[in-house]
């Protein structure tokens, strides 16, 4: 090798260090400012209330976790004291399937019908359908409260359920994955004789995996975390779910709040999210990133 | 098997009419190929004899039923498409089963059926597959299977073979022709490529503007096209044209340039002057002094042949095409096969036979 040549590579491998530990510090900060209030949470609920309650909060693990998981699962805390966690999980487990799976089956159906299909009044649905996207659920939230109320569906699951599922967005998805299947897929099936309910369960649900499995994954969050319509419409403490649970264990300051407890909830109220994301995430990434064609 | 009988069939897309009346009468286990440029209709003629669209006017019959108003399953017909169309998310067995199984044929006969296909094509060992892990060539014969499962009374293929290598080509191209002999199901091919075209089919179905310039046998329509268009189309290098007028007597034609060109099959009816095309096909051209002067632009060698392009004085393009390795610069003069030439009519482009 020459000198000069030497030199270039030199330079080059330096230049590939730097960016890797440059890319790296970014990411290293970036995690740090995400997990800290998580590895806060984990640490808090591995103390005594008394500990927090002191002001210092502690860094490292403390001795009090299954204490304080075994009152946040079985019996609750603070000011919602007697509702314990493994039911407002339970609650929240079910509102959140039933919303990401009635989205999932109520938006494949309706973008099955515009993208496939001419009738009367198709673009006038599709636009009705892409207005709605910017009426968010905060700005209906008042006349749909009166409708549930009108219909007797308060404290109740479907009350809780039902006005969540309509879906735009996924609506609009769907419609724009199903134009990028080619027409020869539906002529085949014409041509072998499927109808269009066949078609649409042996050709296009099956193209939709991953899709749907992005889907299910955003739609279950977005579920996981609704705050304000389970507050309006549920009073029934059996009913319950975890993230407004979480919230009202809070106190408004008159008395302590057992926060080693409502840490351990918080903790708990992460992990089914968590595990859907990690159980799907191969069917996610593959859904956001290529068809299956 | 069964006839295809297709009588005034029109089709227009709103304001525009693609097809302007076809009509075409298929025998039993003829293999028809129909041929044209890209718009001319010839992809929207087969997918009204498919039934994925519906002609305007017109009638479609297969053997004696007519299936005008039939839905495509309904019309026992089997399609090969483009892209071959076979579904991403099932097995080469799922996908030649499919249209079976919604038939409701026993499991047994299904098995039966795509084995059968299966040996046929070669593609025994594929079977479990899905289409991705596939080559060209055996998705090829995985959408010729399908087909072939269903036993229809008619095939269609919407240019099955255009998106595989020129060496594949070729050789499904001859795969083809001896399954569908073999099979003797009636078969309508549809293709923009005349080699293909003429190299297939029975006859040929020469689309141009929505109508079939000519229905003949592949021979046919190359020794007597019947217009200008056909005989520009089918043919390669295509075919030179002329402007000529009549001589008097009809048993000649005078070029512009004041070269008269006697006609060997007889003479052609109309007075003296009657405006001519004179089409000449590259190869019935040979070097002989006193004839058309072509000054050459360009050779093109290919082995046992070379290509000339070059230009008349008047400016007319001129291909020849000559034995062996030719090295010809500047002017070349050359002269037709007075057997070869072919005479159109100067304003309509129609062939003007000989008469008597």
């Amino acid at each position: 090798m020459t000198v000069a040549a030497e030199a270039l590579a030199g330079r080059s491998a330096r230049r590939r260090v730097r960016e890797t530990v440059v890319t790296h510090v970014c990411l290293v900060i970036g995690v740090l400012i995400f997990a800290f209030p998580i590895y806060l949470a984990l640490i808090g609920s591995t103390h005594t209330s008394g500990t927090i309650g002191r002001g210092d909060v502690p860094l490292l693990p403390g001795p009090d976790a299954v204490a304080n998981y075994a009152q946040a699962w079985g019996i609750g805390g603070g000011r919602f004291m007697g509702v314990p966690a493994g039911g407002m999980l339970l609650n929240s487990l079910l509102m959140a399937s039933l919303i990401a799976v009635g989205k999932i089956a109520i938006s494949l159906t309706s973008a099955y019908a515009i993208a496939f299909f001419r009738f009367p009044g198709r673009m006038v649905f599709f636009w009705l359908i892409f207005i709605t996207l910017m009426l968010p659920v905060e700005v209906r939230i008042i006349p749909t409260f009166q409708v549930m109320v009108s219909l007797g569906m308060t404290n109740s699951m479907a009350g809780l359920v039902i006005p969540l599922i309509a879906s735009a967005t996924a609506t609009l998805l769907f419609r724009q994955f199903f134009l990028t299947i080619p027409d020869e897929y539906v002529e085949a099936a014409k041509i072998d004789g499927a109808g269009p309910v066949r078609f649409f369960f042996d050709v296009l649900l099956p193209l939709s995996r991953t899709n749907i499995a992005a889907l299910f994954v955003i739609l279950f969050i977005y579920g996981w975390n609704q705050y304000l319509w389970p507050l309006l419409i549920v009073n029934d403490r059996s009913l319950e779910t975890i993230v407004v649970g979480l919230t009202k264990m809070i106190g408004s300051g008159d008395a302590q709040n057992e926060w080693n407890v409502i840490m351990a909830t918080a903790v708990l109220a992460m992990v089914p999210p968590v595990g859907v994301v990690l159980l799907m995430q191969r069917w996610f990434v593959r859904g956001l990133t290529e068809t299956e064609k | 098997m069964a006839t295809l009988t297709l009588s005034g069939v029109r089709k227009s897309f709103g304001a525009t009419a693609v097809l302007h009346g076809v009509d075409l009468a298929v025998r039993d286990g003829e293999m028809i190929v129909v041929v044209g440029a890209s718009g001319c209709g010839k992809s929207t003629l087969l997918r009204i004899v498919a039934g994925l669209e519906t002609a305007t006017a017109g009638r479609v019959m297969i053997g004696d039923q007519d299936v005008t108003a039939l839905e495509p399953a309904d019309r026992d017909v089997a399609m090969v498409f483009q892209n071959y169309a076979l579904y991403p998310h099932m097995s080469v067995f799922q996908n030649m089963a499919y249209g079976l199984k919604i038939r409701g044929l026993p499991k047994p006969e299904i098995i039966r059926r795509v084995d059968e296909a299966a040996a046929l094509l070669d593609i025994g060992g594929l079977l479990d597959r899905k289409p991705r892990q596939l080559s060209g060539g055996q998705r090829q014969r995985v959408a010729m299977g399908r087909a072939i499962v269903r036993e229809p009374k008619l095939f269609l293929f919407d240019e099955p073979l255009s998106n595989l290598d020129a060496k594949l080509r070729v050789q499904m191209r001859a795969e083809i022709r001896r399954l569908q002999k073999r099979l003797g199901v009636t078969s309508l091919f549809v293709t923009h490529d005349q080699v293909e075209a003429m190299t297939l089919g029975d006859r040929l179905v020469v689309m141009h503007a929505g109508h079939a310039a000519q229905i003949a046998t592949p021979m046919e329509v190359w020794e007597r096209p019947a217009d200008t268009y056909v005989a520009g189309f089918i043919g390669s290098p295509a075919m030179n044209f002329l402007a000529a007028t009549l001589e008097a007597g009809g048993a000649a034609a005078r070029l512009a340039d004041g070269l008269v060109l006697p006609f060997a099959d007889g003479s052609r009816a109309g007075e003296a002057g009657r405006k001519l095309t004179l089409g000449i096909r590259p190869e019935h051209l040979r070097p002989q002094t006193g004839g058309l002067r072509v000054m050459v632009e360009l050779v093109e060698p290919l082995g046992a042949e070379s290509l000339l392009h070059g230009r008349l004085p008047d400016g007319a393009e001129m291909t020849v095409k000559l034995a062996g390795a030719v090295h010809a610069d500047g002017v070349l003069e050359v002269m037709p096969i007075a057997e070869a030439l072919h005479v159109f009519d100067g304003e309509t482009g129609r062939r003007i036979e000989p008469l008597g």
